[in-house]
């Protein structure tokens, strides 16, 4: 029997409004890799918040070794060997790797000097203590994902973590990048006798790492499991509190005429720098075309472009036989083109402001819902919103709701409430279901291929590959700005598909 | 003509470039700190006011110019404490705070300048002591160098000197790092557990000690007089020598010394008969030009990176194309 490392006893989170924690118990032993699954604003979160010390529980005792923690800092609880590795990563940018890695914790010189140079041995002295391999010297804002994360770990290792919380860690990781993030959890398990607490609602994942998981449902823990007893169905039900069908969608009709194309497109990054490299597609009607890429190789740049955000450098994108270069956002979407953007909370909505005015943004100056483009009809526009609202299953929220205080699946159904209502042909999705939980997912995506069989021209970009095998007919990779591989649905499968998101194939000739 | 362009450049143009430039350095050393921890400080100028004015009432009271240097400090600590307090604890908008120290710099000054001392205007007494200019030994007996680099007051040196202190601080010293990690990342130096307000808070303090220097050596540093509004913008072209310097000491000791020799060239402009409204008018349109050009020189070199970038690709492409044939 293993001992028990860490353990929540009736532990409950009252947020104004939300109990984000009801009540939970569970141990964790030591030496284990547990799973924590649930939808989003289950309290994953706010759990592990709570043990980090982010969180001071509103009842209920947490255990750390036996030793009960009363309103404990996260400071006390490095202390107490907990690490936490967040979801966006905390990184100073601009720092090297060595001194992201001893912050607040540097080796000094004569008591007050940094002694840079100690900091840099230190990291190679984790790197060969754990095998995580990484430059101390490097810039943290010049290095891949897959690496700051490494360096995240090593900060936790570093201040002696042997309790490991890792918030969604395979987000924003390629499927070769997880693979290589679950070696290094293995190993630190099985040589290094650490504990490792894992948060995510990526239910393969749980399967691939975890001996044990706990499933969470409104706050509420539904059940601690053996990893090897269940399988993938049974805990999302349990997720969800009923059987979730992850079929394929019924697609229907054949592609028409092309409504969207780019031709040798180029357009740079904030930095100036060449993001998107002559690229060239076509997109037809009654078709998806999805990009799968891993974040930051152009893709952001290639939605501003044909969305007239960005500034076109040279080629060309045509709406429905158009060119667009140089025209406006504004001016784009009259040729017939609606955004679903990749970030909601920055571009998507207005988050002060309420449900029905996110609804109509676009539409204000419309002679449906104003007098002369000037005086809005206010009634005919709560009208409209509440049904709109009510068509795409906005929930917990009135239409004067502040859209900002909704959970993230409802304030992109109303993103996508609002662009799909603008009846374009052309549609421009990224990331439509990011941060979103399973129900909402499940709607989101039955609407888009409601969409696409009504014969519009959709361009995904997701970085979950999932949803882009689920709804493309076409797959093109992206990868530094250029176009690595183009696929037919049922072509390529997500193993095969991340060789190509990883690097371009072109000249190696096919195989390695 | 010639001889009008070799009259300009005389000893006393060097002297004046040192002279104008010291009280933009220590103001800007001060700004530094403050636009590493990410706060946007624009109330440097009324800082600077408060510290000329204190300096010069607490000189005047103690007829020491050390305990009017020590007080306009005294008063720079609280006016970075006032400033933290709203901007970085109560989180009001930096711009609203930092006028706002501006308008009562400006206000309180000319108030008590005539209420309590009964002065309008400027204020001159011999009890006002003033910093006793320095003359180093040796370097003061060499020609034209003697005479440029010594006879200041101790302020100048130490401004100097700040530079290097000021550098050292910020990238040799743990207290440095977490002040840029509160500015570029706060809840990652939190999470490492370090509060990044209390690091906001010590930029903003240290902010203020700079500043009620540059105003103590303003008013004590060779005049001896307190004048209404004697800050001059200073505050303001110190934020854009922090801004056109990227923060960096060197490189910010480097752009006040550029305004403060411009400064000093309008002067001189004067005695060869510019206009003294035009040549009045330099420090400030130096300022303009310094933003413009940072904004512009920024926007070129991203344009030509990826001209060149774009170039390099079609060749790359076309050197692809040509060994078939």
């Amino acid at each position: 029997m293993q001992e028990t490392i860490v353990r929540f006893e009736n532990v409950s989170m009252q947020f104004p409004g939300v109990l984000a924690n009801d009540n939970v118990s569970f141990d964790i032993k030591k030496g284990e890799v547990f799973a924590l699954v649930g939808e989003n604003g289950a309290g994953k979160s706010t759990l592990m918040n709570i043990l980090y010390g982010i969180n001071t529980p509103t009842s209920g005792e947490v255990y750390i070794r036996g030793e009960r923690m009363v309103k404990h800092t996260p400071a006390e609880s490095i202390e107490h060997g907990i690490g936490m590795v967040h979801q966006h990563f905390m990184l100073v940018p601009s720092f090297t790797v060595a001194q992201n890695i001893v912050l607040s914790r540097e080796p000094r010189k004569n008591k007050i000097f940094y002694d840079l140079k100690a900091a840099e041995k230190a990291t190679l002295d984790l790197v060969e203590n754990y095998g995580l391999v990484v430059d101390p010297k490097a810039i943290v804002e010049e290095i891949s994902v897959g690496l700051q994360q490494r360096v995240e770990i090593l900060k936790t290792l570093y201040k002696g973590a042997d309790i490991l919380i890792l918030d969604e860690p395979t987000a924003v990781l390629t499927p070769q990048e997880t693979e290589e993030l679950f070696e290094v959890i293995r190993r630190i398990v099985r040589e290094k006798d650490m504990t490792v607490i894992i948060i995510t609602h990526k239910l393969n994942e749980v399967m691939a790492i975890s001996d044990r998981v706990g499933v969470m449902r409104h706050g509420k823990l539904v059940g601690v499991e053996e990893t090897k007893n269940v399988n993938e169905k049974i805990l999302s039900s349990m997720m969800v509190g009923r059987d979730v069908l992850f079929d394929n969608m019924d697609k229907t009709g054949t592609p028409g005429d092309v409504l969207i194309e780019a031709k040798n497109l180029y357009a740079v990054d904030n930095r100036g720098l060449l993001a998107v490299k002559g690229l060239d597609f076509q997109i037809r009607a009654g078709e998806i075309l999805g990009v799968a890429a891993i974040e930051g190789n152009g893709q952001s740049e290639l939605l501003e472009a044909i969305t007239g955000l960005r500034k076109i450098e040279d080629g060309e994108v045509l709406v429905q036989g158009t060119v667009i270069n140089g025209m406006n956002p504004g001016q784009v979407r009259k040729l017939g083109l609606a955004h679903i953007p990749e970030d909601r909370i920055a571009t998507g909505i207005a988050p002060p402001s309420s449900v029905k005015d996110n609804l109509i943004i676009g539409k204000e100056r419309d002679s449906q819902f104003a007098k002369w483009g000037m005086q809005l009809k206010k009634s005919t526009i709560a009208r409209y919103a509440k049904e709109l609202s009510e068509k795409f299953d906005v929930r917990g929220a009135g239409i004067e709701t502040p859209v900002g205080s909704l959970s993230g699946g409802n304030m992109q159904k109303v993103v996508v409430a609002r662009e799909f209502s603008f009846d374009t042909p052309v549609l421009i999705i990224a990331q439509p279901t990011r941060g979103v939980d399973i129900g909402a997912i499940e709607f989101i995506h039955r609407n888009i291929i409601e969409k696409r069989n009504a014969g519009c021209a959709i361009l995904l970009v997701s970085a979950d590959l999932d949803e882009i095998f689920r709804l493309s007919d076409r797959i093109i990779t992206m990868y530094e700005g250029k176009i690595t591989g183009e696929f037919k649905e049922g072509e390529i499968d997500k193993m095969g598909i991340s060789y190509y998101m990883t690097g371009d194939r072109s000249e190696v000739g096919g195989e390695q | 003509m010639w001889d009008q362009i070799t009259a300009l450049f005389t000893v006393g143009l060097f002297q004046n470039t040192i002279r104008n430039a010291t009280p933009v350095v220590l103001a800007a050393m001060g700004g530094l700190f403050t636009e590493h921890a990410g706060i946007m400080n624009i109330g440097m100028d009324g800082m600077i006011l408060i510290g000329a004015f204190v300096a010069v009432v607490f000189s005047f009271l103690f007829a020491s110019a050390p305990m009017g240097v020590l007080f306009a400090v005294i008063i720079g600590i609280a006016i970075g404490l006032f400033f933290a307090l709203f901007v970085v604890k109560l989180k009001a908008d930096e711009f609203v705070i930092g006028t706002t120290v501006n308008i009562f710099a400006g206000g309180v000054t000319v108030y008590l300048l005539r209420s309590v001392f009964h002065q309008v205007g400027t204020w001159v007494s011999k009890d006002i002591k003033g910093l006793a200019p320095i003359d180093i030994p040796i370097l003061k007996d060499i020609p034209v160098i003697g005479e440029v680099l010594s006879g200041y007051s101790l302020f100048v040196y130490l401004s100097w000197v700040f530079v290097i202190l000021v550098w050292i601080f910020l990238y040799r010293t743990p207290y440095g790092f977490w002040i840029r990690a509160a500015g570029e990342h706060p809840s990652a130096l939190e999470t490492a557990g370090i509060d990044p307000v209390r690091m906001k808070f010590l930029a903003s303090v240290l902010c203020g000690i700079f500043c009620g220097l540059a105003g103590a050596h303003l008013s004590l540093g060779y005049l001896n007089c307190f004048t209404e509004g004697m800050s001059a913008s200073r505050g303001f072209i110190a934020f854009a020598c922090v801004v056109f310097g990227m923060a960096n000491p060197p490189k910010v000791f480097g752009a006040a010394l550029l305004f403060g020799f411009l400064q000093a060239l309008g002067l001189r402009l004067q005695s060869v008969g510019v206009p003294s409204d035009l040549t009045a008018a330099v420090p400030y349109l130096t300022t303009v030009l310094m933003l413009v050009y940072i904004t512009v020189s920024a926007n070129t070199k991203k344009r030509n990176r990826a001209k060149k970038e774009m170039k390099a690709e079609e060749a790359e492409t076309a050197e692809l194309a040509e060994p078939s044939a």
